[in-house]
């Protein structure tokens, strides 16, 4: 059986306790939330932290909450089996909720919460599995050993951002409020994920926690997520594609947003450019698609090959923008 | 022969459980956790035990420095190769494995070393204190290069270099065949790749030493005899000092069906400790243990005619067997063996080699090593339909081999239900109306297959029974049945307690059955190549009637009823003639016999009939009886993104007769679960250049279907019972699978006209072929050469052959059989 390493476990019931006790320890402290991510990838010692800080009593941390004007406030700590069971999201966030519902399986759902998807560390073949695997190969740059083995060449991580959440929040135009011990800030969704290697995945300081996602009104725009996996459940995606749509007739914005193809979600500018003034018709839709496959390089660290999945971007922002005609 | 005439095979009888869907005697007990697995033993002063594996490839192992791990706090014990210097190997032709390599490594997971610690926690913490000092050798991962390659050489014996064996053999003239009589020859080149078991439960053996020198071992193994065998050889103990006790598995399917080293790791450990000592294997080490279906590269030349018959067949197999001997053997046997059972293949000829690789090592995985060529063969006779203008079905129908005959290699057939399965799935699924009518991506497909019902010759030539039962009949009317059989998921405790109950007229619930511990049971060969139902069930069936037998002669000495007219039903026993008046109660006429005899205990044994076949090699194909499936799949191909998409399939399953319908169905369902991981998804892949490790030794990352994937199936069984079997019963834990595969296949070329001719059929192959000119995927169409020499010529039973080969192959006289308890 695998075993955790030891480790202390802390539950404070206050947001400035956690950021506190982050801060005092340092990078061997670690927050969890559901667990379902963190605890396996302690089972195989992908990371070893001395301290876990578990959010699972703030309570301020909770929450779905549609205000006057129309944003929708999620607390990180809710689960995604919550997001799932709102109708509202649904209605109006399809993005959203067509990617809550596609992470990992419903059990697991009732336990992940949306704040751990949204921060989910990035994933690799060579980094998650088990520490006797990766002595096997000299451990990998992300942990503990010298080379990236999905790209010997480069002194750079690939890991792959794996959440199904995170492009589905950037394409809704999501923000992010980020408490730390010196106080809070908000980020736009895409800035959390602004980086090029696998190994500082996120924006955020080890000493912040996620206390806010907010999402603004839609005002009639149109929303879509798609992911692409070898199985229907469970898998995490090999390439997702959220895409929203503004503008009946022509298009006024656009969000196409890859994910799962590289350490940080992808914005495909060109595609979105190119529908702007438009309609969407096949041959816009068609030039768009084209475009996207430019805008990611997936390399050879997760399921499904990589020429397949480059070749997928085409076939699945094709799909998401003629879902939203 | 039993006084009561009440034939028990091939009679339509009114039984009371079999032919029922009756509850599994353990069900309940699975269903709420109760059932003890391996892993949930727990003794007294337990120590925990991890192996310490290697992580490279290929090397010989220059020295081992364990100093830091004896100093741990609670490390009690370590283990090195060297003190287990006797190898063992589940054939007696392949013992070349060490419990712990003592010298060289030959796969990424191979153990060096073991430790046994006061908890799980030290035992993993101990390993990385270990200090191996490895001199790397190369490594080969492609059997092709192997078999051309000396060097790397993994191992000193086997038929030349790499090549581990290498087999050849001609039934009839098929040259002729091919070259002179067939209007048209098929050649295809198919390749199968590596699969593995996935069972749920992980491996986990507790073994204990009592005080007085003996041994006892529980372990998730489907052979405990063979692992007796293995344990008394490596720890060089006599076997009636060494008890193996096999848990129930949660999950087999051929993966612990080999006696493994951590068996006999922690069994040595806790000889050296003087205390218990315990093993359960990570995911991970599964995956290092494997002895899953063998990797294959297969071509296949059929000769056709117009008139749609078959002239012959010359199939050729490679096999990536990995770094050790498993049963591969007998698996490259099985790769040329069931081509003819199908279809008449008046002549036929198979090459067959398995080389060496520096890879975990291949074995028997639910149905070994048929099941490649199945789809090689089945994807082969849809391509020969379509080249004749005849439909898939029909041209099936038109060559079915006839029942009670025997093939051109030699193997009897006794009933022969494919045409009536074909039939019905034809039926069933709407075949005639929609198979090439559907819109494009929109496909049927139709696969047939057959397999064994219990391997007609032991691992090990001896002539005994493969199967002994003995019955226990108590004074208060309960019966407790024992047989060395082991309940591995496929219900076997419940056949057997159903036979006996049977047969005994008794409540299903006062049969008690203790199985699976080499001190209590007579032995049972194993759970593999299907062979329990039957052979058990033979076993018992025999046992039963002649304790029917005994208390008929005391129950109507009492009655003074002729013993022939008595009938043993509803925990009574009664007269025919006059139910109401002269009965008395089970448990009464058990008192009266044991009055009359002495205590009553009965045996029942089983060893298959004599096969036909007499050449070298003949051994494997031959059973008492095969079962036969048919199987339509019905799926929708993206051609955008090359998903299949299964929608139905229907399955037609020739069972003889199922001895519990829920149960045979089940098994039908899980065959067809497991036929599509493998038609879809499931690979067992390497990296050759990262050290030759598993790419996703993981159950998230090595893909076996999810809900999701599963869909509707619907199962039709065709009873005819046959005399081989227990109340006419054939196999069903692994004829299911085969079709699902080759019937995905041809689903697909139905669907968007294309051939895979690969497995898995992966969403990458589909637009691989969708993209190629001749719209096919696959292997190249180089076929590497197998390097055959010699190949043994006999004649078939159409020629007048005798079952032997010709000179100068004809077989030696068998030797005498070794005496029990021997090494080697």
């Amino acid at each position: 059986m695998m075993r955790l390493p030891t480790f202390a476990y802390r539950a404070p019931k206050s947001v400035a306790e956690v950021t506190k006790i982050l801060k005092e320890e340092g990078p061997q402290a670690t927050i969890v939330a559901g667990g379902t991510d963190l605890f396996p990838n302690m089972k195989r010692r992908q990371v070893e932290p001395k301290t876990v800080v578990s959010m699972v009593n703030l309570d301020a941390l909770r929450g779905i909450e549609w205000r006057a004007d129309g944003t929708l406030r999620i607390g990180p700590m809710e689960t995604l089996r919550a997001l799932e069971r709102d109708e509202r999201i649904k209605a109006e966030l399809p993005a959203l909720w067509q990617a809550v519902l596609s992470i990992s399986t419903p059990i697991l759902r009732n336990q992940g919460t949306i704040g751990g998807n949204l921060n989910l560390d990035t994933r690799c073949f060579y980094l998650n599995q088990n520490y006797e695997w990766r002595r096997t190969i000299n451990h990998c740059l992300k942990c503990t050993g010298d080379t990236c083995w999905t790209a010997p060449g480069a002194d750079k991580c690939w890991a792959v951002n794996s959440s199904d959440g995170v492009p589905a929040m950037i394409a809704l135009g999501a923000r992010f409020v980020l408490a730390g011990p010196d106080g809070t800030r908000e980020v736009a969704a895409a800035d959390l994920y602004n980086v090029t290697d696998g190994r500082e995945w996120l924006t955020r300081r080890p000493d912040e926690i996620m206390t806010d996602i907010l999402v603004p009104p839609q005002n009639g725009a149109r929303s879509v997520y798609l992911k692409l996996r070898k199985r229907d459940s469970f898998d995490f995606p090999v390439l997702g594609v959220a895409a929203r749509i503004a503008g009946n007739g022509e298009v006024e914005k656009a969000d196409i947003i890859l994910n799962a193809v590289g350490p940080a979600p992808i914005r495909c500018v060109e595609s979105e450019q190119a529908l702007i003034g438009y309609a969407l018709k096949d041959e816009t839709i068609d030039e768009a698609k084209a475009l996207a496959t430019r805008a990611a390089k997936p390399l050879d660290n997760t399921d499904l090959m990589p020429s397949y999945r480059k070749k997928m971007i085409r076939v699945f922002v094709g799909r998401a923008l003629q879902a939203l005609a | 022969m039993s006084e009561l005439r009440q034939d028990v095979r091939g009679q339509k009888k009114k039984y009371k459980y079999i032919g029922k869907a009756f509850t599994k005697v353990d069900g309940l007990s699975k269903a709420t956790g109760q059932t003890k697995y391996a892993d949930d033993l727990k003794l007294p002063r337990m120590l925990f035990c991890k192996l310490l594996r290697a992580d490279v490839p290929h090397a010989n192992i220059v020295s081992i420095d364990t100093s830091e791990v004896e100093a741990m706090d609670g490390v009690r014990a370590v283990l090195l190769g060297k003190e287990l210097p006797n190898t063992f190997g589940i054939l007696p032709v392949s013992q070349d494995e060490h419990a712990i390599c003592p010298d060289r490594v030959r796969f990424v997971g191979d153990p060096v070393a073991a430790v046994a610690a006061t908890s799980e926690e030290i035992a993993f913490e101990a390993l990385k204190k270990f200090k191996v000092e490895y001199e790397e050798l190369p490594a080969v991962y492609d059997p092709a290069k192997a078999l051309k390659n000396d060097i790397p050489l993994l191992h000193e014996y086997g038929d030349d270099g790499n090549v581990h064996k290498r087999v050849s053999m001609e039934f009839g003239d098929v040259k002729k065949a091919l070259d002179e009589e067939a209007d048209e020859v098929l050649e295809d080149i198919v390749f199968y790749q590596g699969n593995t078991h996935l069972a749920m439960e992980q491996h986990a053996t507790l073994a204990n030493p009592e005080a007085d020198g003996r041994l006892t071992i529980w372990s998730s193994t489907q052979t405990p005899h063979y692992l007796h065998k293995a344990m008394s050889k490596v720890l060089d103990m006599p076997p009636s000092r060494i008890r193996i006790i096999a848990c129930p598995n949660g999950g087999g399917f051929g993966g612990k069906s080999d006696p493994f080293n951590h068996e006999i790791a922690v069994a040595k450990l806790a000889l050296k400790t003087g205390r218990p000592c315990k093993i359960t294997l990570t995911r991970e080490e599964v995956f290092y243990c494997h002895r899953g279906r063998h990797p294959v590269l297969m071509r296949s030349r059929m000769g056709i005619k117009k008139d749609g018959s078959i002239t012959g067949i010359h199939f050729e197999s490679l096999l990536d067997g990995g770094a050790y001997g498993s049963y591969g053997v007998a698996s490259t046997y099985y790769t040329g063996a069931l081509q003819t059972v199908t279809y008449k293949v008046p002549t036929y000829r198979f090459d067959g080699v398995r080389a060496f690789t520096n890879k975990p090592p291949c074995g028997p995985k639910r149905g070994h090593g048929t099941v490649q060529p199945r789809f090689a063969i089945e994807i082969q006779m849809d391509k020969a339909a379509e080249k004749l203008g005849i439909d898939p079905a029909e041209f099936r129908l038109m060559n079915i081999q006839p029942e009670e005959s025997v093939t051109a290699n030699w193997l009897r057939i006794r009933t022969m239900g494919l045409r009536k399965c074909i039939e019905k799935v034809v039926e069933a699924s709407g075949w005639k109306e929609r198979h090439g009518q559907l819109p494009r991506g929109h496909g049927l497909g139709l696969a047939c297959s057959s397999y064994i019902t219990g391997a007609g010759l032991p691992i090990y030539w001896n002539s005994m029974p493969h199967s002994g039962v003995q019955l226990k009949l108590d004074r208060g009317g309960g019966v407790t049945a024992f047989c060395g059989a082991t309940d591995i998921g496929q219900g076997s405790d419940t056949v057997l307690a159903a036979c006996t109950a049977e047969i005994l007229g008794v409540d299903i619930m006062d049969v008690r059955v203790c199985v699976s511990d080499t001190d209590l049971t007579p032995v049972d060969l194993g759970s593999y190549s299907s062979r329990v139902t039957l052979m058990m069930g033979n076993a018992a069936i025999q046992a039963a009637e002649r304790a029917r037998d005994m208390l008929a002669k005391a129950a109507g000495e009492k009655m003074e009823v002729p013993p022939v007219r008595l009938v043993f039903a509803e925990n009574r026993v009664f007269d025919s003639e006059a139910p109401e008046e002269r009965w008395m109660s089970f448990a009464q006429a058990v008192i009266y016999a044991e009055a009359k005899f002495g205590t009553i205990g009965t045996v029942g044994s089983y060893r298959p009939p004599r096969m036909p076949g007499r050449y070298r090699g003949a051994g494997v194909g031959p059973t008492p009886t095969y079962s036969y499936s048919a199987a339509v799949v019905e799926l929708f191909a993206d051609e955008d993104t090359g998903q299949i998409d299964v929608k139905k399939i229907w399955i037609a399953h020739d069972i003889g007769i199922a001895i519990n319908k829920t149960l045979a169905i089940g098994q039908i369902e899980g065959g067809v679960y497991m036929g599509l991981g493998e038609a879809l998804m499931e690979e067992m892949v390497y990296r050759d250049r990262r050290n030759g490790v598993h790419k996703i030794p993981s159950m998230l990352e090595y893909k076996s279907p999810t809900t999701m994937e599963m869909p509707e199936v619907e199962t039709h069984l065709v009873e005819e019972p046959d005399p081989e079997g227990p109340f006419g019963a054939k196999e069903a834990g692994q004829g299911p699978l085969l079709p699902v595969m080759p019937g995905v296949a041809n689903a697909l070329h139905d669907a968007l006209g294309v051939r895979v001719d690969q497995c898995p059929i992966t969403p990458e192959l589909v637009l691989k072929a969708l993209e190629s000119k001749d719209k096919r995927a696959g292997p190249s169409k180089h076929y590497p050469d197998l390097l055959i020499t010699d190949t043994m010529r006999i004649k078939t039973p159409d020629e007048g052959g005798d079952g032997d080969a010709d000179e100068p192959w004809r077989a030696k006289p068998k030797k005498k059989s070794k005496p029990e308890g021997s090494a080697k």
